[in-house]
């Protein structure tokens, strides 16, 4: 053992020293680990929110659930999944309350007993990105399926959400206006977030459909650049709907109203019409929820 | 209970009647994960080599580089290829972001230091017991090369085994770099994360199967490979 001879504690020491050292920081671990569990127990009553990638990926829950939080004395926590596995969730039970924008579905929803009530508090709109070339000569048009249309005959790369999102039901909206079934190499399934469509848009030099709030949350990082926008058919409303009361005796119904009406009041809206104006120079969505909910 | 049920016949139904999407998903991820294997022990087997076979300075530092890589998260390395292949990286014009080129790439840094770490001590320990006999029964430097690899041929293969079921079963670093386009970047791993976003579970409990036969497969051929050699 030559090694050792030149270290003032002999190998058998070191082991033992290294023993001790390992076992202190395992267990120190343990226990921070088993008091943070315990601290975040009970306590504050919390609520589970379930929402769509696009609007975690805008950032505005950051701004408007700490304040609703400080004054009910509560934690909200976010889930954020595509807007199909947000609704199996809610229809299973494991959230009290989800916020979408899909009108269809959440009527469906409503409709079928699972939500109590859609409570639509803003929206946004969509809009057609795509390069600044832009070679089907889309800019400008008012109509979003004389666009698509546009982008069809000149066989333009156009990328597609492709996961049954909010965004990509809208999407195959318009093409059953246009009355095309859209296939074919141009068209291009991301089966991603619409941050990564947008990506895969701007790699590609291709359009895509997106909700103005995420375009221009990234729009720094894109060399894409708004060509339509302004249809009617464009408009994008969001909801929140709480979960029935009868069928999910479990839910935070009282909470997730009192979140409804902190969204819809005076606060929260103030929230929504501000929000990006700082970062981005323009509000990523409209408030429309005042008056929803009348006050006592 | 019920749910899981009917999700997994439904997924089992899939299966067998070979559905068409299932199909171009598995294909897609074994080509992409088999070429990733294969430039990769294009790289690591003569350097496997050549720390197994020469003393040269700086070559403990390599193996315990290997090994150190060995514990890179995937994501990171999915990140610094994201960096350099994107239109605004430096390797942008090449217009590999989103391609299958682009996982396969991933794929194969990936499966690099497994590789080299596993097979480089294979060599090693053939190495040391055919060098003596080859070179007294007059072999040529390049002949003893070769008895070593005919040699160590199972566990070599074994090794690249393992490099495969790591990179195939990758999620994040491949999302991040291949997009997970639709007949185009798609593979296993990224199919079923996105089908469970979407909620819809059946066809994602079914690449789940085949991913798990995958695993059993893989294993079992180890456990033989490893049989054999000793």
């Amino acid at each position: 053992m030559e090694k050792s001879s030149l270290s003032p504690f002999s190998v058998r020491w070191q082991k033992i020293i290294v023993i001790i050292l390992g076992l202190m920081v395992v267990s120190y671990l343990f226990l921070s680990g088993v008091l943070l569990i315990l601290a975040r127990r009970g306590k504050k009553p919390q609520l589970t929110l379930t929402t769509t990638t696009s609007v975690q990926d805008s950032g505005l829950l950051d701004a408007l659930l700490p304040p609703f939080e400080l004054k009910n004395n509560c934690k909200v926590k976010v889930i954020a999944v595509g807007t199909g596995q947000a609704i199996r969730l809610a229809k299973e039970g494991d959230v009290d309350a989800v916020i979408v924008h899909d009108p269809v579905r959440e009527e469906m929803f409503v409709e079928e007993g699972y939500g109590a009530k859609r409570y639509n508090f803003m929206h946004n709109d969509f809009v057609i990105v795509g390069p600044e070339d832009d070679p089907a000569r889309t800019k400008g048009e008012k109509r979003g399926t004389e666009a698509l249309n546009k982008i069809v005959n000149t066989k333009s790369t156009f990328i597609s959400r492709g996961d049954d999102s909010g965004t990509h039901r809208k999407e195959k909206e318009l093409w059953k206006l246009v009355g095309i079934e859209p296939c074919g190499t141009w068209y291009i399934e991301a089966g991603g977030g619409m941050v990564e469509t947008l990506r895969i848009a701007n790699e590609r030099r291709a359009y895509a459909l997106t909700d103005r709030g995420t375009y221009i949350a990234h729009r720094k990082e894109l060399d894409l650049t708004i060509l339509v926008e302004g249809d009617r058919n464009f408009y994008n409303p969001y909801s929140i709907i709480p979960l029935s009361e009868e069928k999910y005796p479990q839910a935070k119904y009282e909470l997730s109203m009192k979140l409804i009406e902190f969204i819809t009041g005076v606060e929260g809206q103030d929230i929504i019409r501000t929000y990006g104006q700082k970062d981005y120079g323009e509000a990523l969505f409209y408030p429309d929820g005042s008056g929803l909910i009348e006050r006592k | 209970m019920q749910n899981i049920l009917t999700s997994l016949n439904k997924a089992l139904s899939l299966i067998i009647s070979l559905d068409r999407e299932i199909f171009s998903i598995v294909l897609l991820s074994f080509s992409v994960s088999l070429t990733a294997v294969f430039f990769s022990s294009l790289f690591s087997l003569p350097v496997s080599l050549l720390l197994a076979l020469k003393k040269f300075p700086g070559r403990s530092f390599i193996v315990n580089a290997t090994n150190s890589l060995m514990a890179v998260p995937a994501v990171a390395i999915g990140l610094v290829i994201y960096l350099l292949i994107s239109r605004r990286g430096p390797l942008g014009v090449l217009g590999l972001l989103y391609t299958p080129w682009a996982m396969i790439i991933a794929q194969a840094i990936l499966a690099t230091p497994i590789i080299i770490s596993l097979s480089y001590r294979t060599l090693e320990r053939f190495g040391s017991l055919v060098r003596e006999t080859a070179l007294s029964l007059g072999a040529s430097g390049w002949q003893m090369v070769i008895t070593i690899l005919k040699e160590a041929k199972s566990p070599l293969i074994g090794g690249f085994i393992m490099g495969f079921a790591r990179v195939i079963g990758e999620t994040g670093m491949t999302m991040m770099v291949g997009g997970n386009i639709k007949g185009a970047t798609r593979v296993m791993t990224t199919a079923i994360a996105l089908e469970t976003m979407k909620g819809d579970f059946e066809l994602a409990i079914a690449l789940g199967i085949i991913l798990l036969a995958v695993a059993f497969v893989v294993n079992f051929i180890l456990q033989r490979m490893q049989g054999a050699a000793s």
